[in-house]
């Protein structure tokens, strides 16, 4: 048994390609309770917490660029103005130690369908890079989640960047849990409205197999036109988005039995929806304004 | 492999790390340098006893890979004590057993609050209410409940506990002022 300590992307990578089965560790979160609980001895781990400038985050015109291991306190303390939706899915996660220590890598890294960043990196169009010798490719996060569950990562690739367009409008990110805390999500749910080009994006996690974004719901909202008013959002509408969040993937039977599962989904679809169009409606001013130059050619 | 690490300002080199590359700083600091203060209950990162600072960051020590913690510096419960020797001279403090210095505001908190039944906890409590006043020095009552969530008490009932983080606020900060209104 050995750790391999790379203090580059360089050297990560070289060590990945020629140990493709080599366990990589930013946080530890998952990995050590894994080594614990699941009595899994990795014959190699690629600790990554030494690669340079991992841990870092730039802040773009368009969008912020985070590395792997940008932890959930950064995302929740720092990045909340810019990432206001990612900052309260890392703001969710665990307790102080654990959002300390957890990373956005170790997230992507691990999947878990209950990983609580998963829908907002989907509400809010990220792109995720993965990196090995042979070169790197952006994937957006539509693309990282295989729909079984897993990742489309390679045997020999990292996941080198996070990249998060600013936020455009109003964004919204709420979990259940039996508890709150430290239990794992029984579904979650992310919204981002996009004021300038009046689009919505929805996804749930904690539900079924993977992550998945709400393509019908979507579209219902966009093909309604209601985004281009400025009056409150039809019940009926409200409720129609709620059920088709609901039933755009069949929840897995885990304890919570899937009719709870279904039902809570749809209410915390609704809600968010009408708690995120009065976040449109009230920043309006200053939203009507920015629309007005953007349409200027 | 050979670690080295600065625990509570006292530097510990060539520790191997015996126990496979899986062993853990808390397994480190217990069983390799005899530090007892952090606990081992959960060992997955559920209840907070094994609390400590890596590099100034709370964090659980059961999820530290003993590895990551090489050539970091780390502060446990141990070290608390001596650091405010200075200020708590002048309020009475209870002095710790066997050093030259005063109980932390938070320990003497808990005492005086009886937060304290088993004491399991305790230590990870004590850590974890330092880092929250450090950074937010004038918490709510549900300020403190919320950043505590991962440390978890069998005993108490945890309302003693809050009471004692509230307490040492007020010692290390002073008074809340009227209008801030304090439960
Ligand atoms: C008590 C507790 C509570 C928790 N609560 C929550 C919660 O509420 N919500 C939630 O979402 N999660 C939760 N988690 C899970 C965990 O903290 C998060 O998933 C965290 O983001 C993992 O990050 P990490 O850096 O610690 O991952 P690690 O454990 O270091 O790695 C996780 C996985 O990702 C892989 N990996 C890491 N970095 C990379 C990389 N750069 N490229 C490729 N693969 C990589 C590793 O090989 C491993 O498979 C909790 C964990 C604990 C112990
Ligand atoms: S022993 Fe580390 S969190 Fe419980
Ligand atoms: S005092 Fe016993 S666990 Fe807290």
């Amino acid at each position: 048994m050995q750790v391999l300590r790379p203090q580059s992307w360089h050297e990560a990578l070289a060590a990945r390609s020629e140990l493709p089965g080599a366990t990589p560790v930013a946080g530890g979160t998952d990995v050590m309770v894994a080594m614990k609980l699941r009595h899994f001895r990795p014959e190699v781990l690629l600790d990554l917490s030494r690669v340079s400038g991992s841990e870092r985050y730039r802040i773009g015109p368009d969008s912020v660029h985070c590395g792997p291991r940008v932890c959930h306190t950064t995302v929740a303390e720092r990045l909340h103005r810019q990432l206001p939706g990612l900052a309260l899915a890392a703001g969710s996660v665990g307790s102080r130690q654990v959002r300390n220590r957890g990373t956005i890598g170790g997230n992507l890294g691990t999947a878990s369908p209950a990983g609580d960043l998963h829908p907002m990196l989907l509400a809010a169009g990220a792109d995720v890079e993965l990196s090995s010798v042979r070169g790197s490719r952006w994937v957006p996060a539509d693309g990282f989640y295989r729909d079984g569950g897993g990742t489309v990562l390679g045997a020999d690739e990292l996941i080198t960047a996070v990249r998060v367009p600013l936020a455009a409008g109003p964004q919204r990110f709420q979990k259940i849990g039996r508890r709150q805390g430290l239990v794992k999500s029984l579904c979650s749910f992310a919204l981002t409205l996009d004021r300038g080009q009046r689009r919505i994006r929805a996804a749930v996690g904690a539900y079924g197999a993977a992550p998945v974004r709400l393509l019908a719901a979507e579209q219902l909202i966009e093909e309604s036109r209601v985004l281009y008013g400025a009056g409150t959002l039809p019940a009926a509408l409200v409720a129609e988005f709620g059920r088709l969040a609901a039933t755009a993937t069949t929840p897995v039977e885990e304890g919570a039995e899937a009719g709870y599962r279904r039902r809570a989904l749809a209410v915390l679809a609704a809600r968010n929806l009408t708690q995120a169009w009065a976040m449109f409606l009230a920043e309006g001013h200053d939203g009507h304004h920015r629309d007005g130059q953007r349409q200027d050619p | 492999m050979d670690i080295t690490v600065t625990v509570n300002g006292k530097t510990h080199d060539r520790l191997d790390d015996e126990d496979g590359p899986g062993e853990s700083l808390l397994f480190l600091l217990r069983e390799r340098l005899g530090l007892i203060g952090p606990k081992n209950a959960c060992e997955q990162g559920e209840c907070g006893s094994c609390a400590v600072w890596l590099d100034g960051v709370l964090v659980n020590s059961c999820l530290v890979l003993s590895a990551q913690a090489d050539g970091c510096s780390v502060r446990t419960v141990e070290g608390l004590a001596s650091d405010t020797a200075g200020p708590l001279e002048t309020s009475g403090a209870s002095r710790v057993p066997g050093t030259s210095g005063a109980l932390h505001p938070v320990q003497q908190a808990f005492l005086d609050t009886g937060a304290v039944q088993c004491g399991f906890c305790t230590p990870g409590m004590v850590v974890t209410a330092t880092d929250l006043l450090e950074r937010l020095p004038r918490p709510s009552d549900a300020e403190v409940r919320r950043e505590m969530a991962g440390n978890l008490c069998r005993c108490t009932g945890y309302q003693q506990i809050v009471e004692a983080v509230l307490l040492a606020a007020e010692r290390m900060a002073g008074p809340a002022s009227p209008e801030v209104g304090r439960p």
